[in-house]
């Protein structure tokens, strides 16, 4: 592990990482209300249950370490170290936003936290992702990438390409397959034939199946792999088993027709991963009742906070239309 | 006559061929039970089942290439590719692959089929699912692409698309699924190659593909009132292009604005503005214009999305320069 990252007591470690899944709650809570009172342009798609993956492999790295993301980004924005007040900017199309309102919900980067961006082409960061791990071993950079991207991206053909080249050359890079069951009106079994694990191992990448809605468990699992591929040992493929608990897209209300009302309420129910998380926190004596309470509060008031900015932060002028087309 | 949506008339067109020729079907993202996030193929698997609806992975250069081997075997697929921008994903199967075999082949393979896709921003949907796309296809000789702009083309052009033996593209405005035209209950074809006139007019011709026939109406309801006489053309298809029609009308007003929503810079606007240069010069009072979308990706902030697009209010202020002969030296 990088020395940037201090040590740290375990207390703190699971604390941040609670902290960091309801953030991510309370940002899409905030978002779906954007949407639903018509104040946010466009669509957008709700990484809400999804939580425990992106915190528990974000946690795992470091701000030099860089990830890619998808359309259903802002889990990923979070976990890496966003703010709110710069991403709900970017939600809203404002000047103050993340790409200064350029890029919306689907490509928000934070090259500060080493977020190249989330993406709206399906599968279209997967040679992104492992151009940054080529460039992390030509550099001799012990920094790692984490490739994010669905269940449904697995039918592309450019992960194949590029996880056969990452095999070859041993690359820094970990895929990680987010699979939440369906690739939107569709379920993952059928659009995905054999077992997904076994397509990494065809090209001799170790892949793991994870339950992601353990943020323990993935943030294990992930610090493991990652202290290897920076060791040179890499590349990994984690397949980590989720739901989302919205629609594919925020108009996507209803769903009855791809998924049941039950198969819904189990996972929220029986599953949720923050949750789970705070009954372990409460049980093992790591936090108090208050004190998650107080957690739950003060980022609560932190998106209203945001929100409020965003809602009255000016839009770009229009002259920046034709700027940023080329680099200077 | 009775009016229906631009997404039924697509839904028409498809149900009447597929029964007409079992040969036909259709692949592609969430076409079957989802019938599609714009829900146009809605109750065609009901219909014709999921051997002839087929859902496919996120696969788009697997599908397409697909269809172009069911296509050189005897079948008539209809890709759906979801949003038009996804066509750089399948460019070696359509532009190397498609367009080229009946060529290549000495005339003995063809390529029967349809990818219908979409184009057209202000949806906020940003840069990756905005774009208008149609230059790129045109510019590949072998394949054919149709523009409808309105209900009415939608389901003629397409009913043409199916039966042609060609590669044909067909690039509907997404914007456009809800509006209403009136389309007739009998059986029609709309013949590729054959512009149609929207409105007759004396000073000065708009030339308009899909939704920019709107905009252009609306400029030429505009200049109406100021008592300039506005043309409007929509060639329907831009490969072929029915270049009689274009030039006869110009001939006619000696001036002509180009509107596409494609980027301005070598697109359909050029490519039609250059042929009214060489085959009317003459009877021009004025250099012919070009509107496209400004060069820049598409952004997502509604304050500067708005801006890249024609609108009729730039439409008709180019058309009045024009008129006035302020433009006779624009840059
Ligand atoms: C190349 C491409 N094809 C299709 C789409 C449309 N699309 C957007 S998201 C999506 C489903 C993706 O499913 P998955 O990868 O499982 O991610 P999830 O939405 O479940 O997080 C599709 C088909 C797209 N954006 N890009
Ligand atoms: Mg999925």
């Amino acid at each position: 592990m990088s020395p940037a990252k201090k040590a740290k007591t375990n207390t703190e470690d699971y604390l941040r990482m609670y902290r960091q899944m309801v953030r991510i709650r309370s940002f899409e809570d905030n978002a779906n209300q954007l949407y639903l009172s018509a104040k946010m342009p466009g669509l957008t798609h709700m990484y809400s249950g999804e939580e425990a993956v992106a915190v528990g492999i974000c946690e795992a790295l470091t701000d030099s370490d860089r990830i890619t993301s998808t359309h259903r980004g802002h889990g990923h924005c979070v976990a890496k170290g966003a703010e709110f007040k710069e991403m709900f900017c970017e939600l809203l199309g404002k000047e103050e936003g993340y790409c200064r309102g350029k890029g919306g919900s689907m490509h928000i980067a934070d090259q500060s936290h080493g977020n190249l961006g989330a993406n709206a082409i399906v599968g279209g960061s997967m040679g992104i992702a492992t151009g940054s791990a080529l460039r992390a071993k030509l550099q001799g950079s012990d920094d790692v990438t984490v490739c994010f991207f669905g269940d449904g991206a697995t039918a592309q053909g450019l992960l194949y390409e590029v996880m056969n080249m990452a095999a070859l050359w041993n690359l820094p890079v970990i895929y990680a397959c987010e699979n939440n069951g369906y690739s939107e009106y569709t379920k993952t079994e059928e659009i995905a034939a054999g077992s997904i694990t076994a397509r990494a191992e065809a090209f001799g990448i170790e892949a793991h199946q994870v339950d992601g809605q353990d943020v323990l468990a993935v943030n294990d699992l992930t610090q493991k792999l990652v202290a290897r591929a920076r060791k040179g040992e890499g590349p990994f493929f984690i397949e980590l088993m989720t739901y989302r608990y919205h629609g594919h897209h925020v108009g996507d209300i209803n769903r009855e027709y791809y998924r049941s009302k039950a198969e819904e309420k189990d996972w929220k129910e029986n599953r949720d991963p923050i949750t789970r998380f705070r009954h372990f926190l409460v049980q093992e004596g790591i936090a108090s009742e208050d004190e998650i309470e107080a957690i739950n509060a003060e980022v609560e008031k932190d998106a209203a906070d945001a929100v409020e900015y965003a809602l009255a932060a000016k839009y770009p002028d229009v002259s920046e239309v034709d700027m940023h087309v080329f680099a200077d | 006559m009775r009016e229906i949506t631009l997404s039924q008339a697509v839904n028409e067109a498809l149900a009447e061929e597929m029964r007409r020729d079992p040969t036909t079907f259709i692949m592609g993202e969430d076409v079957a039970e989802a019938g599609t996030p714009f829900k146009v193929l809605s109750g065609l698997v009901e219909e014709f089942g999921t051997d002839r609806v087929i859902d496919t992975p996120i696969a788009e250069p697997g599908f397409m290439g697909m269809a172009v081997g069911a296509a050189m075997t005897g079948a008539r697929p209809i890709v759906d590719l979801m949003f038009g921008d996804f066509i750089f994903l399948i460019m070696d199967q359509l532009c190397n692959q498609a367009a080229k075999t009946h060529y290549m082949s000495g005339g003995k393979l063809n390529v029967p089929l349809v990818l219908r896709t979409n184009l057209g921003a202000t949806r906020r949907s940003a840069a990756q699912h905005s774009q208008s796309l149609q230059a790129l296809v045109a510019h590949i000789p072998g394949l054919k692409v149709a523009m409808p702009s309105s209900a009415y083309e939608a389901k003629g052009l397409m009913k043409t698309a199916i039966r042609d033996n060609n590669p044909v593209v067909i690039f509907e405005d997404k914007l456009m699924y809800q509006d209403k035209a009136p389309v007739p209950e009998e059986e029609y074809l709309i013949p590729f190659g054959v512009a149609n006139v929207k409105r007759e007019g004396s000073d000065i011709t708009l030339i308009a593909t899909s939704s920019m026939v709107q905009v252009a109406e609306k400029a030429a309801e505009m200049l109406a009132a100021e008592g300039i006489s506005a043309e409007v053309i929509d060639p329907r298809t831009i490969v072929p292009l029915d270049e009689e029609a274009l030039l006869k009308s110009v001939r006619k007003t000696s001036r002509a604005i180009v509107i596409d929503e494609g980027h301005q810079s070598y697109g359909v606007t050029a490519e039609i503005a250059s042929r009214l240069n060489e085959k009317a010069f003459y009877h021009l009072d004025a250099p012919v214009l070009r509107m496209g979308a400004m060069d820049v990706p598409v952004p997502f902030s509604p304050a500067l999305e708005d801006i890249t697009v024609p609108t009729p209010e730039g439409v008709a202020e180019n058309a009045r320069k024009l008129c006035a002969g302020e433009m006779i030296h624009a840059a």
